[in-house]
């Protein structure tokens, strides 16, 4: 596995894309001016998106959902480090494919940057 | 991670999601007050989500009561699917009030639990980079490692780890255990340098120099701590001397000071060790840091 970051231009904003979003919401590792910014873009957006409260208990508990968005591919994950999320969803059984994911850093992306990727022109 | 089925895990119960229907703004208002509550959110719009599972979910529609009770969910993929649940129309409710509504009716229908009882800290291997040296098995006081049928290092029960204690990232020669809340990169999941490897490495040796019996001798710190009368000077002072080498292994290793007040003794891990039949080497023998361990090894 490999880590990456997050390059792939946006195309149509939605299009079969599959978007998650983690609040990290237990700790205090991801700014919290860039969670709110990136969330508030997002919301803001007529984008479908799964928000969850933290990938980390998700992945521990290995809850199904991980398993179907791993699954479906194209999909789009705004939390932290991709070797951390790489390897959390490893450890709830529902790997990643190794490509058609891309992983948005929250931990040191500028959110303006991040939704950027995400929305495209719609951001 | 092997199968959680303890009654007490906090990693047991169901948990809470709701579809929400609401547009732009209202979204953003009542996305963020919902996550913080530990509810999972799947948000309507264009685009896909993740498949819902077969379980009833809270649909909260922000349309006028008029509006049909279900929703398109795989919107602009030509594929319809409808989805089954309780109703909620949330119209007019502010933020807070949609919050609690949505935790009320969740306990009183059994939709699941919100997430946030339990402190997600745990460890995470990279498998990419883990030689399976059982180190961490080793050095884990706790019970949180073990190995899968194929023997290979598994992160069996997470829930049993001692939050914000990174202390078997450290010792993992490899620079394979993350922890994704954790401060500073490596652990943090942050690429891993070359230099990271060498740091690594150091501190395993630095665990050896200080002997074998680094449990022991913190158990004697407490204990002398406790003595205002100990008339054996140079023991005393022998064990400050310890004592500063043991603290300044904790500052290493970033072992919070009450994971290390928590710790068993080195009769008992070597009892349980014992008790659970493990092949323990001669030198590990005489160090209780490197002695397996087993799951009654939970303070
Ligand atoms: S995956 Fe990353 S951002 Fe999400 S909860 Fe875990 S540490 Fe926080
Ligand atoms: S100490 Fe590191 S390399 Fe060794 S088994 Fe544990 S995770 Fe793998």
């Amino acid at each position: 596995m490999t880590s990456e970051t997050s390059q792939r231009p946006t195309e149509e904003p939605g299009a079969g894309r599959r978007v998650l979003y983690c609040h990290c919401a237990f700790a205090r590792v991801v700014d919290e001016g860039v969670k709110e910014k990136v969330l508030h873009g997002l919301a803001s957006s007529d984008l479908a998106f799964d928000a969850v409260p933290d990938l980390c208990e998700l992945a521990a508990r290995r809850d199904p959902a991980l398993g179907r968005l791993a699954a479906e591919g194209r999909t789009e994950i705004v939390a932290c480090y991709p070797r951390a999320v790489r390897w959390l969803f490893h450890a709830a059984e529902a790997d990643l494919p190794e490509d058609d994911v891309t992983i948005h850093n929250m931990r040191d992306t500028e959110p303006e940057t991040i939704l950027d990727r995400l929305l495209g022109d719609d951001s | 991670m092997s199968a959680l089925s303890d009654p007490t895990n906090p990693l047991d119960a169901n948990r809470l999601r709701v579809l929400l229907d609401a547009e732009g703004s209202r979204r953003a208002e009542l996305l963020p007050r919902l996550l913080a509550q530990g509810v999972a959110v799947t948000a309507t719009g264009s685009g896909t989500v993740a498949p819902l599972d077969d379980a009833e979910l809270l649909y909260l529609c922000d349309a006028d009561d008029s509006a049909q009770s279900t929703v398109e969910i795989v919107a602009g993929e030509g594929e319809a699917e409808g989805i089954s649940g309780s109703r909620i129309g949330i119209r007019g409710l502010d933020a807070d009030s949609v919050a609690d509504g949505v935790l009320e009716r969740a306990r009183g229908e059994g939709h699941g639990e919100p997430a946030g009882g339990w402190t997600p800290w745990f460890p995470v291997i990279d498998y990419d980079r883990c030689t399976n040296c059982m180190q961490c098995l080793s050095f884990c006081l706790f019970g949180v490692y073990d190995v899968d049928d194929e023997q290979r290092i598994d992160v069996a029960q997470p829930q049993r780890c001692k939050t914000n204690c990174p202390a078997c990232s450290r010792v993992c020669p490899e620079v394979a255990i993350l922890f994704p809340k954790y401060r500073h990169g490596p652990i943090n999941g942050d690429q891993v340098q070359a230099h990271d490897v060498e740091r690594e490495k150091m501190k395993v040796d630095v665990s050896a120099l200080l002997g074998g019996d680094i449990y022991s001798l913190l158990r004697q710190r407490h204990e002398r701590a406790e003595s205002r009368f100990s008339k054996e000077r140079d023991d005393d002072r022998a064990l400050k001397e310890r004592q500063r080498c043991l603290k300044k292994l904790q500052e290493d290793l970033d072992i919070p000071d009450d994971v290390l007040s928590s710790l068993p003794s080195a009769e008992q891990i070597r009892a349980k060790a014992a008790a659970r039949g493990a092949s323990v080497s001669p030198a590990e023998s005489t160090d209780p840091a490197t002695a397996p361990t087993t799951s009654e090894d939970t303070p």
